[in-house]
């Protein structure tokens, strides 16, 4: 592992060659070519659906490609699975993490190949070999604890160590950064200079532009599957020519603030309690008005939704709408009186993954509009999917398409499609915009302001301070289970309301 | 419905196909595995397309078509029921002694109904509103309901003393036995159930993604127990149709039957993780398994080695669910 050894060298390390895929009905990658040379980080970005996942999927052993070939230090690979890929020393480092929660950080780390005395596990042996695996990388892990305590940042560092144990030369990060707080960014960026300095290939996948121009050194830009551009070098270039080239127009103040009138108090929840709040919580909110919560991971931000919601049982307060106490016990009564959720796990909380477009995006409204008798009404249904994917473009092959098919983005607006199917009066938005791309999240932000224009009250927990900065009309910042305040957009700063989240 | 239907014009689809031919073959795909095997069996097992076989066939088929039909919402929820066989048999025992006891057939059916019905509210109960596994509730209910038969119907079984009874079960109607008629229109009830339902859509969203589904306000916990309920009525209407054919009620009847339900729905292609159901799967597995069970009979194929068959045939079907859930992602 000598510094930058290869450094410099005229062929790439990794290579991809014409590598095109295709899934019935998408083709999600185009004839991709580029190369990557070894002691560099190299930034993949593009909008959601552009085909970076896939890409990774193809280079981890996922998926097999349709055609082209990969090529890494010079010879052709042809992967049959992830088990080959790490054997070939390619680790890739997935957004949502592949742990077993209530084994040990040393068991997980060593799964598959536990070091074994007479046939029984050599426990000592293993959290020998664990510690030393972790130095440097998370010194203050101990071994022997059950991984599911860990903070997602620690099972992050986990899974680095459990990749360099198996020799890989290539590491591959997939939106790295979205769970992590703003100390554990720092830790991975060491750690991912210090791989670099050792030779080792980096991909790094985000929708973060700084983190790019942090510790990227060059860019491949994609975009609806194709390869667009490749930036040898960072120097001289801005987050607008990226953003320029991803999306293919510019994007100029996507948050595009402007002043509402307010009707009267829409929403009411007083003295919550329940599962992670450690104070009782009292917020309202106006009808047209924007309400963001802000606070670090952790802070009980989407608990307080969810016993809004009535989809965690709360142990005390109740809710008011429009001064009147409401009985809002389930989800189905909070949508029956126009309360509506948009989770931030979309995969596990937010669509049916083998359903239709369609299916999904009726699965709620349906009881109110669509349906005689217990029977569902077709044409309803039909117009009403139809008139959605049209009015959010959504993009999908047709209205049958299994909603796993289409892209994060796109899934997203189908979520979203299901909700503006109905009437209401109250959208609990969390994280709208997680893993969402530049494009697509300025439409997510107009979406919401016509939401307030049209006299919708709007509570909406991000973690993303220019976010919640730019499109709320007030800001509730919560700390550690409790509300530690409420300041109007201009009366405050970043600062100020960071200071507010952090803890004291 | 829609298989040639068009790519839709939103937004930049260019660069989007369509494959056509999966979806067939998805959609038909057991149906013309059945229609080989069907042609098969008529050219190489004597007898087997003799208008008197085919009349025994579907009557031998019938009793698993109806309880299939239910134990294609158990599954397609992401769950089963094992109870079937026993409440198949109690039920049947029960509607005997009632009729025996008051003399009218209804008030006996609707006994045997009402039992069906209660053992379905306590796995609903226990499995969706006390949380409990599915494999082990109705493991157990399946044990109570088979002891229940015996306890009722004295351990031995009971002959039906009034033969208005047996219109249900021995009678014909243009043809056909009258219980492949119910099964015909069973069939149709809970096709229309599944796909024209806001319950029948229900049950796909919780086998798909019970979080989801609930988030979205579908009352899951509701509709799990209708599922079980609808089944365990289901059961036991195969159980007072039995009963009827034999003129008895038999507590030691239907022993394994859930297996026979199962297989059936996984053979025809309704995926064992929930979220994908079809009757016409249904159909598929049902008609292919009696299929299978009748030819084995005429070319007098040692019992027990139609068990080898039986397991062998659920095996495959398993597998072959594991391959096309996988491939779909």
């Amino acid at each position: 592992m000598s510094v930058g050894e290869s450094i410099g060298s005229s062929s790439p390390y990794l290579e991809f060659v014409r590598i095109s895929k295709s899934f019935p009905g998408v083709l999600a990658l185009d004839d991709v070519s580029f190369g990557v040379n070894s002691g560099s980080v190299r930034a993949l970005v593009g909008e959601n659906g552009a085909g970076k996942s896939t890409l990774l999927k193809i280079l981890s052993g996922v998926y097999r490609p349709s055609s082209g070939v990969l090529r890494i230090d010079g010879s052709e690979r042809a992967f049959q699975g992830t088990s080959e890929s790490l054997a070939a020393g390619v680790s890739v480092i997935y957004q949502e993490l592949v742990t077993v929660p209530k084994l040990s950080v040393a068991e997980n780390l060593f799964l598959g190949h536990l070091p074994k005395k007479r046939g029984l596990v050599d426990y000592p042996c293993l959290y020998e070999l664990a510690r030393a695996a972790l130095v440097s990388l998370a010194d203050d892990i101990d071994p022997r604890t059950p991984l599911g305590l860990l903070s997602i940042g620690q099972q992050q560092m986990m899974e680095i160590a459990k990749a360099l144990t198996r020799g890989a030369r290539i590491l591959a990060f997939d939106e790295p950064t979205s769970s992590l707080s703003a100390r554990e960014i720092e830790r991975l960026f060491s750690v991912i200079e210090r791989l670099r300095s050792e030779g080792r290939t980096i991909l790094y996948v985000s929708h973060r532009m700084e983190e790019i121009f942090q510790i990227c050194d060059s860019v491949t830009v994609f975009k609806d599957g194709r390869h667009i551009e490749t930036f040898h070098s960072t120097k001289g270039l801005t987050q607008d020519i990226l953003i320029n080239r991803m999306v293919g127009r510019d994007i100029k103040n996507v948050y595009n603030y402007s002043e509402r009138p307010y009707g009267d108090v829409s929403i009411e929840a007083r003295d919550i309690t329940g599962p992670g709040l450690k104070e009782p919580i009292s917020i309202r909110v106006r009808s047209g008005e924007i309400l963001g919560l802000f606070g670090l991971v952790g802070a009980g931000r989407t608990e307080l939704l969810k016993l809004i919601y009535g989809a965690t049982r709360r142990t005390g307060g109740e809710i008011l709408l429009k001064g009147h106490p409401a009985k809002v016990e389930t989800p189905r009564d909070a949508i029956d009186q126009g309360i509506v959720f948009c989770s931030e796990n979309r995969k596990a909380e937010g669509i049916i993954p083998l359903g239709s477009v369609q299916e999904n995006i009726n699965i709620s409204a349906r009881r109110h509009h669509g349906y005689r008798m217990g029977f569902i009404n077709e044409t309803w249904e039909r117009r009403n999917a139809k008139e959605q994917v049209r009015s959010l473009d959504v993009r999908t092959p047709s209205l049958e398409q299994r909603i796993c098919n289409l892209s994060g983005g796109n899934q997203q607006k189908v979520i979203l499609a299901r909700w503006l199917s109905d009437q209401m009066s109250v959208v609990l938005f969390d994280e709208p915009t997680r893993g969402i791309d530049v494009g697509a999240r300025s439409e997510i932000y107009a979406l919401i302001r016509r939401l307030a224009e049209r006299g919708v009250a709007i509570l909406m927990v991000s973690s993303d301070l220019p976010e919640v900065l730019g499109v709320s009309d007030r800001i509730a910042v919560m700390r550690d289970g409790a509300l530690s305040g409420i300041v109007e957009r201009t009366d405050t700063s970043e600062q100020k309301i960071l200071s507010m989240a952090l803890p004291v | 419905m829609n298989t040639s239907e068009k790519t839709m014009a939103v937004g930049g689809t260019s660069s989007f196909r369509k494959v056509d031919t999966s979806v067939l073959l998805d959609r038909a795909g057991m149906l013309l595995v059945f229609l080989g095997l069907f042609v098969t069996c008529s050219i190489f097992v004597d007898n087997f397309l003799s208008w008197r076989n085919m009349a025994g066939l579907s009557l031998a088929i019938s009793m698993a078509g109806m309880v299939s039909c239910s134990m294609l919402l158990c599954i397609a929820s992401g769950n089963f029921d094992l109870s079937v066989g026993s409440v198949i048999a109690a039920s049947g025992c029960v509607a005997a002694v009632v009729i025996n006891l008051t003399g009218s057939v209804v008030v006996g059916i609707l006994a045997g109904l009402g039992l069906g019905v209660v053992v379905g509210l306590i796995n609903g109960f226990v499995f969706a509103k006390l949380g409990i596994n599915a494999f082990i509730t109705t493991l157990a209910t399946m044990q109570m309901a088979r002891g229940f038969g015996y306890i009722v119907a004295g351990g031995k079984a009971v002959g039906i003393s009034n033969s208005d009874f047996f219109v249900i079960g021995t009678t014909y109607f243009l043809g056909l036995p009258t219980p492949v008629w119910l099964t015909l229109v069973t069939f149709a009830i809970f096709g229309g159930l599944i796909n024209y339902t806001e319950f029948g859509r229900n049950i796909l969203a919780i086998g798909g993604n019970e979080e989801a589904a609930r988030l979205a306000g579908v009352p899951v916990v509701r509709t799990k127990i209708l599922i079980f309920v609808i089944h365990g009525l289901m059961s036991a209407v195969a159980g007072v149709v039995l009963a009827s054919r034999m003129t008895s009620g038999q507590p030691m009847t239907a022993i394994g039957f859930e297996m026979t339900a199962i297989s059936a729905c996984v053979l025809g292609g309704v995926s064992l993780a929930g979220g994908i159901g079809k009757i016409s799967y249904v159909i598929a597995g049902v008609l292919i398994l009696g299929t299978v069970e009748n030819s084995m009979n005429l070319l007098n194929i040692n019992p027990f080695y139609q068990y080898l068959v039986r397991g062998g045939i659920l095996l495959a079907a398993v597998i072959f669910d594991r391959y096309k859930t996988r491939s779909i992602g």
